[in-house]
């Protein structure tokens, strides 16, 4: 297998539904982003935003309602059905369109920078493993620690070799926990300059942020969630910085 | 072909991370080692005995020894949340199993192979004539306990008494496996030496069994 090529891709969120026991994490919520747009979900701890981003990356399974995944053409690909088990074959093609960072690093301390580049571009059968590896840990910063075991590096250089996990596969879509977490004032303009380049080539991007920063002012859009449920939602600008920033719309 | 290269791949991080921590084979080989030595100095046993007692002794620890490795099996993937970056990367979910459970065999057969030289001697029974047939009861005999074992690891490790719930889920579920196993290597180390095939059989038929059921839902046991 190669890497898949780019497919703008959106992404439909209907009626979900997340429940942990009796505590809801989110409330028939409904959202759908274009391909191409980069959203900013705001809101306090706990609202939602990464159950939201778990859902949307097939890793935890809604309750109730299903995700899409909508294709150029306005097709979708349906990717999860609460309470039906979703066609794999589907579901797997939505994982290659799918990069993922979240609050974990997702990468193993055990093993190099390099070596869980590698292995995690195997498994996505990515064309030329060792040089996508090698291009992307001189991105980030890391070619001259690509040795090192991860366990060695500080929270911020692990922050990077996630980020660089995650773009192995040239994904249509990122989902992006709070990708600024452990990174240093230059590691957050450099994030933001990558960010900023997969936004204006066409990716979609959906990330969780907390206030206004280098990297919510990517944003095209700024979503605010509060117990689970969307409560605010804008594209204008001077309604976004109340968004990101709490204050009333 | 995608499930063989992306297990190829895994099987050896499994194997890189084992050899740089040896964490799972310096735990079970000490385990085995003192549970062996010390029954030998307790009851001192003559050959008969230990022909009688010895392979239910030598099960019973590899048992144990083997609860001991399953449990941080997939403990160790919630770290960094590392079972999210493999979902979202392999192409078949069986993949992670495979490998699991590969490794987990290949390390509870490093570990029975170290002990059984320093089992005969103290037990005094002879296994060189049998070897052959004693490693494939071996063989047979940890993929019985590692195939349920790395499924309950996924589910256990979820759990909130993680620790309290995989030897809980696992032990009762492996008694076929080590009455199976024990009466199969009792039979190679009797005074006229002998391949149960009865025994063989039951424990193949159960290893077929558990992985087909982990083919078939494996993929459930690693959702959140």
């Amino acid at each position: 297998m190669t890497t898949p090529a780019f497919i703008p891709t959106g992404i439909r969120f209907e009626n979900i539904e997340k429940r942990y026991g009796g505590l809801y994490a989110l409330r028939r919520l409904s959202l759908e982003v274009a391909p191409g747009e980069c959203v900013a979900f705001a809101g306090r701890n706990g609202s939602g935003k990464t159950t939201l981003l778990r859902i949307a990356a097939r890793l935890v399974r809604p309750s109730a309602g299903s995700v899409s995944f909508l294709g150029p053409s306005g097709g979708d690909r349906r990717a999860e059905d609460g309470g039906v088990n979703p066609p794999l074959q589907t579901a797997r093609e939505a994982d290659t369109a799918i990069g993922f960072v979240a609050h974990a690093t997702m990468v193993y301390d055990e093993l190099t920078a390099e070596e869980n580049l590698l292995m995690f571009a195997k498994l996505q059968g990515v064309a030329e493993p060792g040089a996508r590896a090698a291009t992307l840990l001189e991105e980030v910063g890391l070619s001259e620690r690509r040795k090192s075991l991860v366990r060695t590096f500080s929270r911020g250089m692990r922050q990077r070799v996630a980020i660089a996990r995650a773009l192995l596969n040239e994904p249509s879509v990122l989902l992006l926990d709070e990708p600024a977490t452990g990174l240093d004032p230059e590691g957050i303009t450099w994030l933001a300059n990558a960010l900023r380049r997969k936004r204006d080539a066409g990716r979609t991007i959906l990330m969780s942020v907390h206030g206004e920063s280098e990297i919510s002012g990517l944003a095209t859009r700024a979503v605010r969630l509060d117990a689970g449920s969307v409560v605010a939602d804008t594209r204008a600008g001077s309604d976004m910085h109340a968004i990101l920033t709490f204050a009333e719309a | 072909m995608a499930l063989f290269d992306n297990t190829t791949v895994l099987l050896g991080k499994e194997l890189r991370t084992e050899f740089r921590s040896r964490e799972l084979l310096t735990t079970t080989v000490v385990f085995i080692l003192v549970v062996v030595v010390l029954f030998s100095f307790t009851f001192d046993p003559s050959v008969g005995e230990s022909r009688r007692f010895g392979p239910g002794l030598l099960w019973l620890s590899f048992l144990f020894a083997a609860s001991l490795m399953l449990q941080p099996c997939f403990l160790r993937e919630q770290n960094n949340d590392t079972l999210s970056a493999l979902r979202l990367s392999v192409q078949d979910p069986f993949s992670i199993f495979l490998a699991k459970l590969s490794a987990n065999t290949l390390f509870l057969l490093v570990t029975e192979l170290l002990m059984l030289p320093i089992f005969a001697i103290l037990y005094n029974v002879h296994i060189l004539a049998v070897f052959p047939q004693l490693a494939l009861v071996l063989f047979l005999g940890s993929l019985g306990v590692a195939i349920p074992g790395t499924a309950f690891s996924a589910i256990s490790a979820q759990a909130r008494m993680r620790e309290l719930m995989l030897p809980l889920l696992l032990l009762p579920l492996l008694t076929p496996v080590l009455i199976a196993s024990t009466e199969a290597t009792g039979g190679l180390l009797a005074e006229n030496p002998g391949l149960r095939i009865d025994w063989l059989g039951f424990l193949a038929g159960f290893d077929i069994v558990f992985l087909t059921a982990l083919w078939l839902f494996g993929e459930y046991l690693l959702e959140e």
